[in-house]
């Protein structure tokens, strides 16, 4: 397991409180911008920052995030950019752990093995590959292993108790609860059924469990955290960097308000 | 491995198909694929769909002998085997027909779709209206444009027509979002998929109801040539009505099986919808396959005439089938395609959907090369009147 997401876990523990986990997706509005914000964020305490890694065709997204992965095509944002991004965020920070977040064609473009030897090389610590189920990684996770990168999984309200339990089994680094039937962005989160499954999902793994998709403030974040180890938001950081603006201080201000609350 | 076989358990033709999805579609798929291996040897469910093909669809469609184009090309005899014929206008009823059977003995209340030319949500649309079921079809705003006659069609049968406008607003984007609905209201709702595309089981359940195409042909080919045929040929965007005819064919090494992709604006330029001529493996839309991407894995925009073939992607048993070189696959440029459209509209009176002009336009340049004593299907999977607005725009006309 990449050690820096294990400490962020068991630091966030001692501290009595749960890890802040945010997504924006690399090269929107554009790859500077995307440093900034990144820095900005661990300012007011995000933990771990998940990074899209843009696609032309975002199967898992709601409007949000479809529109941050057209922003960053439209400057032509890619694999290799997000790498060299991560490197640059490197030199200044070393305690942040990044996850790139994204869909098989474009990770496969540079190939597994070669995907690795960069991750390894720039200091990425996990991938979450979205349209990657656990029947369908064996190159992934092979070459992860090698090199110590985590891979994150997905384990959904649908998911049966046999299937979670083979999911948890090949996970890495943290499970990535996803709370609704839906896309990123929803609106229907229920914080009780939440709850019920992720109680019985902590059953089949010590690993840290994040919840995320429809968590947009804190009184949502404060709804399903005393059964989660992180939370992960993602649409609303888009929104607000979609909408311009003092990008920096509204990014800064939705993290503060988030941290708090998981504080 | 014997080709019957095919897919495998995990949904894989060769290193093609397979499930890449998101998590919250895994447990949707793996129900689907048990419930219709169930459903498929069900007796029941075997005559309600063989009753409804012939009464609802009107099959057998003719395999037609197409006696003055034959005499005009001068080479081997053209057959036409006519799924413009059908109910609705196109093989995609076929799918469609058994698709809701299997959507209603799953107890789904609510139908969604995604279509490019429309024909398949017209076909969606139709059986839910006779289902009495709720139906949703998602069209890329640019394919809504091209195809104001289908969408039109769509809405008299009761269904709603939701505008794509993300990506290129073509079927591909329709696929997304469809696919967006179906993850969030997965309880309720079935997804009838148009083509030999998606996550398995898809093409597999697409394949096996389009196969009727082929096995009709198998035994009309016995009675109205005395033999097999020696080329079958078919438009390939997707692929369901390629496959639909050659799937009972695959085993009869002595047919050949040729595919005929859009070539579009001309292979060179780049502006075409050939990822099995022209495109490099990938995976979109929950399969490995043949796609057309750039260096960095984006999914490129295509062009095509044909609003039906306008697809980046391909059926992955289209893909394995031309690895294992069973299958051949060619392209025909739009330019080709519309000669051919107004070929067989005036040679034949039988005016084909420009998707069908693809490989009517390929059956123009082979036929010439072979033999009088030899013989070749083309599968008609549609028929025209809906490309009219379109045929007339390009000729400056309007209507």
């Amino acid at each position: 397991m990449s050690s820096r997401i294990k400490e962020i876990f068991s630091r966030v523990k001692t501290e009595n409180r749960k890890a802040l986990i945010n997504y924006i997706v690399s090269g929107d509005p554009n790859i500077e911008t995307t440093l900034d914000i990144m820095n900005a964020m661990v300012e007011e305490g995000v933990d771990i920052i998940e990074l899209g890694v843009p696609f032309s065709d975002p199967m898992a997204e709601g409007v949000s995030i479809q529109k941050g992965h057209e922003r960053a095509l439209e400057n032509g944002t890619s694999l290799r950019d997000t790498f060299k991004l991560v490197e640059k965020f490197r030199e200044t920070n070393i305690e942040t752990a990044i996850v790139f977040m994204g869909y098989m064609n474009t990770f496969e473009s540079l190939g597994a093995q070669e995907f690795m030897i960069e991750a390894d090389k720039v200091g990425l610590d996990g991938i979450l590959i979205v349209d990657m189920p656990p029947e369908e990684s064996s190159d992934f996770t092979k070459y992860a292993e090698e090199r110590s990168i985590d891979i994150i999984r997905l384990i959904a309200p649908t998911t049966s108790s046999a299937r979670s339990k083979i999911i948890c089994s090949q996970a890495s680094g943290y499970i990535y609860y996803i709370s609704v039937k839906g896309i990123t962005g929803a609106g229907n989160l229920d914080a009780e059924d939440v709850k019920i499954n992720v109680k019985e999902l902590k059953q089949h793994t010590n690993l840290p469990i994040a919840i995320g998709f429809g968590i947009k403030d804190s009184a949502s974040a404060s709804s399903v955290k005393e059964v989660a180890d992180g939370i992960v938001v993602g649409s609303v950081f888009v929104d607000l960097i979609g909408e311009g603006g003092d990008i920096l201080k509204k990014v800064k201000d939705k993290t503060k308000e988030l941290s708090e609350a998981l504080s | 491995m014997s080709e019957e076989l095919m897919p495998d358990k995990n949904g894989r033709f060769g290193i093609y198909g397979g499930r890449y999805v998101a998590e919250t579609l895994v447990p949707a798929l793996e129900e689907l694929s048990d419930q219709y291996e169930l459903i498929k040897k069900d007796n029941k469910f075997i005559e309600e769909f063989r009753s409804d093909l012939a009464h609802y669809v009107g099959r057998p469609s003719p395999l037609y002998f197409a006696k003055r184009w034959t005499e005009l090309l001068g080479g081997a005899k053209i057959y036409l085997k006519r799924e413009d014929l059908n109910h609705t206008g196109a093989h995609k009823i076929n799918n469609t027909v058994g698709q809701i059977l299997l959507a209603k003995h799953m107890g789904k209340k609510r139908i969604i779709a995604e279509t490019g030319a429309g024909q398949h949500g017209v076909a969606t649309a139709s059986v839910a209206a006779r289902h009495g079921l709720e139906c949703i079809v998602y069209m890329g705003e640019e394919d809504i444009k091209r195809q104001s006659l289908n969408v039109f069609r769509i809405k008299l049968l009761g269904a709603k027509v939701v505008g794509v406008s993300s990506g290129t607003s073509t079927l591909k984007d329709a696929m997304n979002e469809a696919m967006r609905d179906w993850v969030t209201n997965v309880d309720d709702t079935y997804y009838i998929i148009g083509s030999v595309a998606g996550p398995h089981p898809y093409p597999q359940i697409v394949r096996d109801f389009n196969a009727v195409v082929g096995e009709e042909v198998l035994e009309q080919s016995q009675i109205e040539i005395g033999k097999d045929p020696d080329v079958l040929v078919a438009c390939v965007g997707g692929g369901s009505n390629a496959m639909g005819l050659f799937y009972p064919f695959i085993e009869k090494k002595n047919v050949r099986l040729v595919g005929v992709e859009a070539g579009g604006l001309g292979l060179s330029t780049g502006k075409h919808a050939a990822p099995l001529n022209d495109g490099k493996q990938g995976v979109l839309h929950g399969m490995r396959t043949y796609l057309m991407q750039d260096e960095s894995g984006q999914v490129t925009e295509t062009h095509s005439v044909s609003a039906g073939l306008d697809y980046p992607g391909v059926g992955p048993e289209h893909a394995w089938l031309k690895d294992i070189g069973r299958a051949e696959y060619v392209t025909a440029d739009d330019e080709q395609a519309l000669e051919a459209f107004k070929e067989l509209t005036r040679v034949e009176g039988i005016m084909p959907a420009l998707e069908t002009a693809h490989g009517i336009a390929h059956v123009k340049e082979l036929a010439p090369t072979m033999n009088k004593d030899q013989s070749i299907v083309v599968n008609v999977s549609g028929r025209g009147d809906k490309d009219i607005n379109t045929v007339a725009s390009i000729e400056g006309i309007e209507l």
